[in-house]
């Protein structure tokens, strides 16, 4: 087996001379039509396909996790530090709830937090990243300056500072303090990829044929980057899953949210390695790794769908 | 020499924004931000201690004055070194409990820092020079499954097997009750027995961006025309590797390094966290719990500087290492 470990997302050269030949003689359209679409090259990997799987789990759960929790993950009505039990599958807290129905309900923020602090800090980014990498000038150096900044700016200090100072840690606070802290990564990437672009034969045609800057950026830079964003919402979900269960774990999460950070900050606070309680202990870990895990085996489907060599057929 | 002059002007301007940022923080609240972060640390009905009141004012520099005004103050004393007295650890000063705590994570940070960059660096060149193997399988595919586990989870079972149940190491802390603070010998062996568990955790996941970022660079770089051509001229697969594919890999690795300083510094929180280590992470978590915001503005800025500072330095020894980087910059 071959292992493509996890590259920096260049689209190759071959993909984009053949979308610029496919644009010029204006048979875009026949071209996109002849390749496979995204979903089915992403199936095709089993890398790929195997993530796709663990996070469409992980959906359904989410989903339906009122109905899969056994218990309300709040209630604190039962015996308190049980190891597993067949009622308690995974024990209890030590103040007595229960720990398998807060694994279900976890799964929830994890989920929502990637998604939306995700998408988030991609919007940022793309804005940021496409408007300093199109206009150039001193528009892009007072950019880039912002984006070196958050660069080098100590994330986690930055987020703990900020959520510090909120009177009110609500889910929305954690997704945009993970957002401010968050988007400088992906800004760079699409900043340097619209610079390869911009000087490109086709732009210059769309150009001259008189679209303007928006419909330019939206039709045909915007296009020619999708996997770069793709891959640029995955590692930010990715950072922000990560974000949230430090934050938590550092109990400076959401209070009145379950999630698996906070399940580790009790497990640790309540003396979960005392009383032997290995399951409250290394269950939310394992999800957690397990959810991040669906998201690197995406990755390597998209790496493919910006470079076809790294395509598995058949 | 450009390169230089740009990069030390970016340091001053990053230098700049992290004070002004830490100015502007405590003031992105409505109303005044002294009333507010002193009415949070005395909570509902409570009344707020003169002192505590005074240590917010010092901290934003702040006793009246319209923004502009107290934004000079602040600057002046930020430069003259004058952080205010710590709220939680009255009557010292916060640069006197940074002091104490800086040390601390110096040397955890450093020392596994550079240890994770060197074995990195071998573990990436190993997987790059036996690539497509099962050794390179082994070392990506194990590194890419180490990094999906979270570091404080990592950190809290090495506690579970290593200090509770095994009993090898101590549990928590950065020395025992018996030492105190000195060169002596037993508060260094004391010190390097409670610093093994939180080193360990910070070694299992600090090789893995150093192991994909050399293999990736190395197989690329192996791949290249002189690489090719010294396999062409016979000369010896490991001087091939060592000389055409280790030397020219190693570079980004080396301002990899200063990126990455900003996430390792974050994952020193939450090591310092676990292991109740006593450094500037953990610091940082108790002045939030205690309401310190002198210390805790404090330590945000140092830790920004030091990552900048670090930074400069990575990217002034950059050029040069690389002089392609140098003319870059001035064309």
């Amino acid at each position: 087996m071959s292992t493509p470990a996890p590259a920096v997302p260049t689209p190759s050269r071959n993909t984009q001379t053949a979308v610029e030949q496919g644009h010029r003689s204006g048979m875009r359209g026949r071209l996109l039509g002849r390749q496979p679409g995204w979903f089915a090259i992403l199936w095709r990997n089993r890398k790929c396909r195997i993530g796709l799987l663990i996070l469409a789990g992980f959906v359904l759960v989410a989903l339906f996790a009122p109905v899969l929790a056994p218990y309300d993950p709040r209630s604190n009505d039962f015996p308190t530090s049980l190891g597993p039990t067949g009622d308690h599958w995974l024990g209890t807290t030590v103040q007595g709830e229960d720990v398998f129905s807060q694994l279900v309900v976890g799964a929830r923020t994890s989920l929502i937090v990637g998604l939306a602090a995700g998408l988030l800090s991609t919007l940022v980014g793309l804005v940021i990243g496409l408007t300093a990498g199109y206009a150039g000038g001193w528009v892009d150096e007072i950019l880039s300056f912002l984006i070196n900044l958050g660069l080098v700016v100590p994330a986690l200090p930055l987020m703990v500072t900020l959520a510090a100072y909120s009177p009110v840690r609500g889910l929305w606070l954690i997704i945009f303090v993970i957002s401010v802290t968050g988007w400088a990564y992906g800004a760079r990437i699409k900043r340097s990829q619209i610079i390869t672009l911009r000087t490109r034969d086709y732009i210059t045609a769309a150009r001259f044929a008189g679209d303007g800057t928006a419909r330019i950026i939206a039709r045909e830079i915007v296009p020619n980057m999708t996997s770069l964003i793709v891959v640029g919402f995955m590692g930010a979900a990715l950072a922000a899953i990560g974000g949230e269960a430090g934050l938590a774990f550092l109990g400076l999460g959401d209070p009145l949210t379950v999630s698996w950070g906070t399940m580790l900050n009790q497990a640790s606070l309540g003396g979960a390695m005392i009383t032997g309680q290995w399951a409250w202990l290394i269950a939310p870990g394992l999800t957690l790794a397990l959810l991040i895990t669906s998201f690197t085996l995406i990755n390597f489907g998209i790496d493919a769908l910006s470079n076809p060599h790294l395509r598995e057929d058949g | 020499m450009a390169y230089f002059a740009r990069r030390f002007a970016f340091f001053l301007a990053t230098l700049w924004a992290a004070v002004t940022l830490n100015f502007l923080i405590p003031r992105l609240q409505p109303g005044d931000p002294a009333e507010a972060i002193v009415s949070r640390i005395g909570g509902k009905g409570q009344a707020v201690d003169p002192a505590q009141l005074e240590a917010v004012r010092t901290m934003l520099g702040a006793p009246g004055g319209n923004l502009f005004e107290q934004y000079v103050r602040y600057l002046g004393a930020v430069f003259s070194g004058d952080f205010g007295v710590s709220y939680s650890y009255f009557p010292y000063s916060v640069t006197h409990m940074i002091g104490e705590a800086l040390p601390w994570t110096l040397v955890l940070v450093g020392v596994t820092q550079i240890l994770s960059f060197v074995i990195g660096t071998l573990l990436g060149t190993w997987a790059a020079y036996r690539r497509n193997t099962r050794v390179d399988s082994v070392i990506t595919l194990g590194s890419t499954f180490v990094g999906t586990l979270p570091f404080f989870w990592i950190a809290l079972l090495l506690i579970y097997v290593f200090a509770i149940t095994l009993r090898w190491f101590p549990e928590r802390g950065g020395y025992g009750g018996g030492s105190s603070p000195g060169w002596n010998w037993l508060f260094i062996s004391d010190a390097f027995q409670h610093s093994v568990l939180p080193g360990l955790a910070l070694l299992i996941t600090g090789p893995i961006g150093w192991i994909i970022g050399m293999r990736n660079n190395m197989v690329q770089s192996l791949g290249e025309d002189h690489a090719r051509l010294a396999v062409a001229r016979g000369l010896p697969e490991r001087r091939i590797a060592i000389t055409y594919g280790a030397r020219i890999a190693i570079l980004p690795n080396v301002t990899g390094f200063a990126i990455a300083l900003g996430s390792i510094l974050g994952g020193t929180v939450l090591v310092e966290t676990v292991f109740n280590y006593p450094g500037m992470g953990r610091l940082l978590l108790e002045s939030v719990s205690n309401k310190d915001f002198p210390l805790m503005q404090a330590i945000f800025l140092f830790t920004t500087i030091g990552v900048l500072i670090a930074n400069f330095l990575a990217d002034i020894l950059y050029g040069f290492l690389d002089p392609r980087v140098r003319k870059a910059e001035n064309s």
